[in-house]
């Protein structure tokens, strides 16, 4: 790689390499220079708050995950809107086009409805089913 | 510019296909729970021929050409490779009808992951921007993906699909990687366009890096060493139709794919990549063929042998030019139809929870039934490459083709290779026809869809074998355009 | 195009009858069974007949059949084509002829057997298989008669499905020829890269008419050369001959008939049938054509040292088939191709004799091969004593019988070829001496001397043998009509079946070689360039005279030819006297010899351990060496790992087996890794450079 090509990325690389500095050194730094009491209340696990019962690798309802895909995925889905709205008025100047521009996003609208529909009549975000935690199809 | 009416005419089986998909997902759920879901995968199976009418109409009407701004091209490239991903779709849709009610799986959306994959993997073969590819590519491997875990109940399913997800994310950001490179190199995401810029202009490191790490995605989508790996136990994990439809469709459609950036973005450095597919062949044929002698589970010598069989493509590449390019093309689709084929009478006979996958459990099949031996035997003898198959004739184009490019141990490795493979596809034979069988293993008669999905697989392997002439000439074209 | 001879109704016949049984025949009775299977072959044998009054008649010849492209792809065309020429005209009316006497045959053979239909239908895909070798016009066409024959042949082999060395020995046949395939289809590609076709006519012309470009390769291995090479080893690989022979003894599990035809009288002899149809191609090269000589020589000597001391009857005669094989290889490298198709001929008569004489004896004893165990049958089965006894001294040598001619001939050429070509003579002639003695040691010891029964023997080889059981003990009865009446025509075929090729030297006129001569023979400057330039191909057959007048060197030859011809039939004569003192006079020396001769012997018995060896060098490294790398190193830890630990079987080993699993997603992500930091090495060393 003989050629220069690389060049311009150069500031990237030292920022990355200040930035690892920086974080590696305030910790070594600290670890070596800062003053260590341990005493009783020190070594809890909280200083302050409930003494922790239990394990903490705790197993959550996959209903959780299941909710927070689907917020994640229609929100996804739902900023495709902006972009979109925001061009909307040139879209209607297109010679020709006429109101393609706004079927074309009712359509990716239906789409993303279908999925909704789905996911409803599939009982995910109905949070009492019995069946969801068991699997539907066996 | 085409007229809109035109432009969608270019991605009709896609539409197509996303509608019917669409339709079982609103179905499903308005069925009942214990319903069986036979009737949703007939439905499917009615998307799959409307989308393979709606590509012999896009081949024998002028829709040929460019549309969307240059995302996607139809040509007879494309549509062939359509036609190979929509008919695997259709048999692995046969072969899954009974199979599902055996497994006691209920379930539509399985038909319309299977129906949304084929949009993927149609797209891939159609798609000109590497940004388009690149979600086709997701598109139809996250179907896969989750299609891979479909016996939830069994450690050996979800294993597999996790395996195949965290892996093939791995690899396809890999792909991404290459194209947001080349995009850096060339300043453009179309495959001619890049073509051309790196035609015109001088030719930066960064192309080769790009280069690179594309062939790395590609290479793991198609299975080739040294990024094969995963196979085996995908395979092994995975519902029989699935494997029967993983184990060819992406697999096609990711050869088209690799096709395309190959030949259509980077064929100006065909010389520097030359070396690559020429060790990857190589490798592969071995380590597939090798691995395949050892193994006691039909699926994962299947596996290992669909390892092999991506080596022999890879040789058809490293042929390059158009007969190169037509025998690569012509190969899929005869691996496709011998592939299924033989995954379908895997799917029928695993039986309950695919208790009976080892090859022991086939002994005695032949006399026991006739007629599923007798297609397996076809699609075995297929697999090793004997005249009067599709497999001989694919072989036959691959490595003369080769030899016209002065691939000389390229060719020999392979034959050499064949002749290795011969001992494990007999293997099967031998036990189906000349060894005592277990009663133990139940065996139910074939329904009428798998054997309907036996016959095609069948007769297309043999009319492969018998008539290649038309196909052949057709993949020509195909490669004629793909070169243009 | 001037008359129609539908060639391709020839191979059709069979195949029909091979469809209709494979399909229906398990609800048809015996009858209909042997009905379908021996009208489709009596068919094609008709419409040969036919074929062959009509051939005199014809035009053209080579008459070709063009029955529309098969592929098209530019500049790379192949037909279904048929060839009709001489060459293919004898062929022609061995297989059907000899195929239809042992379809007769098989039909009292198999009366018991429980798989009739599946024999037959097996047996007629074989006869479709090998016709369409015959008739093609091509080699690609040649090549799926080819894979096929191989094909039917493994299914008939292992016939016998229930016993394990069946279909041990189907496989064992099946791969050994896949590495001849290989070879084969490499001169295949070779052949479409530079002749840019596969047609014989045309490829042929084009080495013929451009002697610039294709000259005789005397100086050193050229293009033509390497085709040869590879042809010929796939010839080695159907012909059985060195270093690809092993499979032809084991072969012998199959039923008799199938020896009978396939192993002895038409499969194995494609690989001398595509030699000769290359003959253009080997012409040019003389190297190796050398090679097939030298091949075929050892072959011949070896196979018949082993034969010796075989003691199953089967074996004698599959050791003897190589040996024959070997000759007419011989034949085929000091380009007497006409010599070698001779004795492909007769061979096929008088081997076919002997296999099915062989098979009516194991009939009449109720399945017992071993020939320790017989002695004595002459009194109870005359007829195939006699037919058998015909058969013998065909393949001893001994005049008028049909192997006489045939064998004296190959001798002669070899001897005439060049001026070394003695030595092929004496290992030809030594060949002759232990096939006469080894024949008779096997017809004295089945039907002379004393009847010795072995024990237990019958028990064991009748259960093996399925539907012979019921013969039991008991005196050997004659085998029925349907089974004598071929080996009565095969034995009078053996018995006349030479005198097509009388030569010279006795006065005859040698129909045969001058028959066949529009094939070998090739217009233009081609012989005297041959002569020229060649050591080893031959000067011009003696008995070549086209012009009518004998050429001179033919005359001072004669009595060279017939000095030579005595000493043959005195070789042939000397293995039947040491045979009959051996085995009938002092039956107790063979004993004692074999004893003085200790390793010797052992290792003659044990076939030079050839089998042992390959198993050594070639089989073992390839599984074990894969298993080591493979199995132990990546895989057992992935199958039983990964899918046992997910599973919920044995909570002991789970510990560990959990260990391995997740290390796997890793290890393959790893993997992939790797592929990638190779591909990015590559990168950066390409770019360097």
């Amino acid at each position: 790689m003989a050629d220069n090509q690389l060049a311009p990325y150069l500031p990237i690389l030292m920022q990355l390499l200040i930035a690892a500095g920086i974080g590696t050194g305030m910790i070594v730094l600290s670890a070596i220079l800062g003053q260590r009491k341990y005493s009783r209340m020190k070594m809890q696990a909280y200083e302050c708050g409930m003494t922790p019962t239990g394990d903490a690798q705790h197993r959550f309802s996959v209903k959780f995950y299941l909710v927070a895909m689907l917020f994640i995925l229609f929100d996804v889905e739902a900023i495709f809107l902006i972009p979109w709205a925001v061009v909307y008025r040139d879209l209607l100047k297109i010679p020709g086009a006429g109101l393609f521009g706004f079927w074309e996003m009712m359509v990716y609208i239906g789409i993303v409805l279908v999925g909704f529909f789905y996911v409803w009549k599939k009982g995910v975000l109905d949070w009492n089913t019995p069946e969801l935690s068991e699997g539907p199809n066996e | 510019m085409m007229t809109n009416e035109l432009q969608y005419l270019s991605i009709l089986p896609e539409l197509i296909l996303t509608i019917f998909g669409m339709l079982i997902m609103v179905l499903d759920p308005l069925m009942a729970d214990r319903a069986s879901r036979k009737p949703m995968g007939w439905l499917a199976f009615v998307g799959t021929l409307a989308a393979l009418g709606a590509t012999f109409y896009q081949g024998t009407h002028p829709v040929a050409g460019t549309a969307f701004f240059g995302m996607v091209r139809t040509d007879a490239f494309s549509i062939f490779f359509h036609v190979v991903v929509i008919v695997i779709a259709a048999l692995a849709i046969l072969s899954s009808l009974d199979y599902l009610e055996t497994q006691g799986i209920r379930s539509g959306e399985y038909y319309g992951l299977i129906l949304l994959g084929t949009v993927g993997m149609g797209l891939l073969s159609s798609a000109m921007e590497l940004v388009m590819l690149f979600i086709a590519l997701e598109i139809s491997s996250i179907s896969t993906y989750i299609l891979a875990g479909y016996r939830r109940r069994v450690a050996a399913s979800a294993e597999s699909s996790i395996k195949y997800f965290l892996l093939g994310s791995f690899a396809t950001a890999f792909f991404l990687y290459g194209v947001a490179l080349i995009y850096g190199a060339t300043g453009s995401t179309n495959i001619t366009a890049i073509s051309q810029a790196l035609h015109n202009n001088h030719i930066s490191s960064l192309t080769y890096l790009a280069l690179v790490l594309m062939f790395v995605g590609m290479g793991f989508k198609v299975a080739v060493t040294p990024f094969h790996v995963w196979t085996p136990d995908v395979y092994e994990g995975a519902p029989a139709p699935v494997v029967a439809l993983m184990s060819t469709g992406p697999k096609a459609a990711a050869f088209a794919l690799m096709l395309r950036v190959l030949f259509g973005s980077f064929g100006e450095l065909s010389q520097w990549w030359l070396p690559l597919i020429w060790i990857s062949a190589a490798l592969s044929m071995t380590i597939g063929n090798v691995g395949a002698l050892l193994q006691n589970n039909v699926k994962r010598m299947l596996a290992y042998s669909s390892i092999a069989h991506a080596g022999y493509l890879l040789v058809a590449f490293a042929a390059g030019q158009d007969m190169g390019i037509a025998a690569a093309i012509f190969y899929t689709a005869t691996y496709a139809a011998m592939n299924v084929g033989a995954f379908a009478v895997v799917s029928h006979f695993a039986s309950r929870g695919e208790r009976y996958v080892s090859i022991d459990d086939y002994a005695g099949l032949g006399r026991r039934s006739p007629v599923l031996a007798i297609t397996l035997t076809i699609f075995m003898l297929s697999l090793i490459g004997i005249p009067l198959t599709g497999g001989f004739f694919a072989k036959f184009y691959v490595f003369s083709a080769a030899l016209k490019s002065n691939l000389v141990w390229l060719t020999i490795i392979g034959l050499v290779n064949s002749a290795i493979a011969a001992y494990y596809y007999l293997r099967l034979i031998v036990v189906m026809y000349m060894k005592e069988g277990d009663d133990s293993v139940t065996l139910v008669p074939v329904p009428v869809a798998t054997a309907a999905a036996l016959l095609i697989a069948a007769g297309l392997t043999i009319y492969l074998g018998v008539m290649p002439g038309g196909v052949l000439g057709y993949a020509l074209l195909g490669a004629q355009d793909l070169m243009r | 195009m001037d008359q129609n001879l539908h060639l391709w109704l020839i191979p059709l016949l069979p195949l029909l009858g091979a469809l209709i049984n494979g399909a229906l025949g398990r609800r048809f009775s015996r009858q209909a069974v042997a009905t379908v299977a021996l009208a489709s072959t009596a068919a094609a044998f008709g419409m040969a007949l036919m074929v062959a009054a009509s051939f005199s008649g014809l035009a053209h010849v080579p008459y070709v059949e063009s029955h529309g492209p098969w592929i098209q792809i530019t500049g790379f065309t192949v037909n279904f084509t048929f060839l009709l020429d001489q060459l293919s005209l004898v062929m022609l009316l061995v297989v059907t002829g000899v195929g239809f006497l042992i379809h007769i045959y098989s039909v009292g053979y198999m009366a018991d057997d429980d798989g009739y239909y599946r024999f037959f239908a097996y047996l007629n895909l074989f006869m479709f298989f090998m016709l369409m070798l015959v008739l093609a016009n091509n080699y690609l066409l040649m090549f799926v008669g080819w894979e096929g024959v191989g094909l039917a042949s493994y299914l008939l082999i292992g016939f016998y499905f229930l016993k394990d060395s069946a279909s041990q020995a189907g496989k064992k046949a099946f791969i050994v020829n896949r590495i001849g395939d290989f070879a084969f289809l490499l001169g295949m590609f070779m052949m479409t890269k530079y002749f840019g076709t596969l047609d014989y006519t045309s490829i042929f012309s084009q080495v013929l008419s451009n002697p610039a470009q294709f000259p005789v390769e005397t100086g050193g291995a050229g293009l033509l050369t390497l085709i040869a090479f590879c042809l010929m080893i796939g010839a080695t690989g159907k012909s059985a001959q060195i270093p690809l022979y092993v499979w032809l003894p084991d072969a012998m599990e199959g039923p008799t008939p199938v020896s009978a035809l396939i192993h002895a009288a038409t499969m194995v002899t494609a690989g001398i049938y595509m030699v000769a149809r290359s003959n253009v191609i080997f012409n040019h090269a003389p190297m190796a054509l050398t090679t097939v000589a030298v091949i075929g020589a050892l072959t011949a000597i070896f196979a018949a040292s082993i034969g010796i001391v075989q003691t199953d009857i089967k074996r004698v005669l599959a050791y003897s088939t190589i040996s024959q094989l070997g000759y007419m290889f011989m034949a085929c490298g000091v380009a007497a191709y006409s010599a070698a198709i001779f004795h492909l001929m007769t061979h096929a008569f008088f081997k076919a004799l002997l296999f099915l004489s062989a098979g009516s004896v194991i009939h009449a004893l109720g399945g017992e091969q071993d020939m320790r165990h017989m002695g004595g049958l002459r009194k109870y089965i005359p007829w195939t004593f006699g037919v058998m006894a015909v058969g013998t001294i065909a393949i001893a040598g001994i005049p008028p019988f049909a192997g006489f001619f045939s064998k004296d001939e190959i001798l002669w050429k070899a001897f005439s070829s060049s001026s070394n070509g003695w030595i092929f003579w004496a290992i030809g002639l030594v060949t002759a001496l232990m096939t006469s003695f080894y024949m008779f040691r096997l017809l004295f010891m089945t039907f002379f001397g004393e009847r010795r029964e072995a024990a237990n023997a019958h028990d064991a080889h009748a259960s093996a043998h399925g539907g012979h059981s019921d013969h039991g003990h008991g005196t050997p009865h004659e085998s029925p009509w349907v089974m004598l009446t071929p080996l009565v025509l095969l034995a009078i075929l053996s018995t006349v079946g030479g005198w097509v090729g009388i030569p010279h030297s006795m006065g005859g006129n040698n129909h045969f070689e001058k028959f066949l001569e529009p094939v070998f023979v090739h217009e233009g400057g081609q012989e005297t360039e041959i002569e020229g330039t060649a050591t080893w191909t031959n000067k011009l057959p003696p008995t070549k005279e086209t012009t009518g007048e004998p050429a001179e060197a033919a005359h001072a030859n004669t009595s060279t030819e017939l000095l030579l011809t005595g000493i043959s039939v005195a070789a042939g004569l000397i293995g039947l006297a040491l045979a009959w003192f051996l085995y009938v006079s002092r039956p107790e020396l063979p004993a004692r010899i074999a004893h003085n001769l200790g390793n010797l012997y052992t290792t003659v018995l044990n076939k030079y351990y050839v089998d042992e060896i390959y198993q050594e060098a070639v089989v073992d490294p390839i599984v074990e060496g894969s298993t080591d790398i493979l199995w132990r190193g990546v895989d057992v830890g992935i199958v039983d790992g990964a899918v046992n630990g997910a599973g919920t079987s044995a909570q002991a080993a789970f510990g560990t087996l959990r260990k391995m699993q997740s290390g796997n997603i890793r290890s393959y992500a790893g993997w992939v890794a790797l592929g990638a930091a190779l591909v990015v090495g590559y990168m950066v060393w390409m770019g360097i450079q």
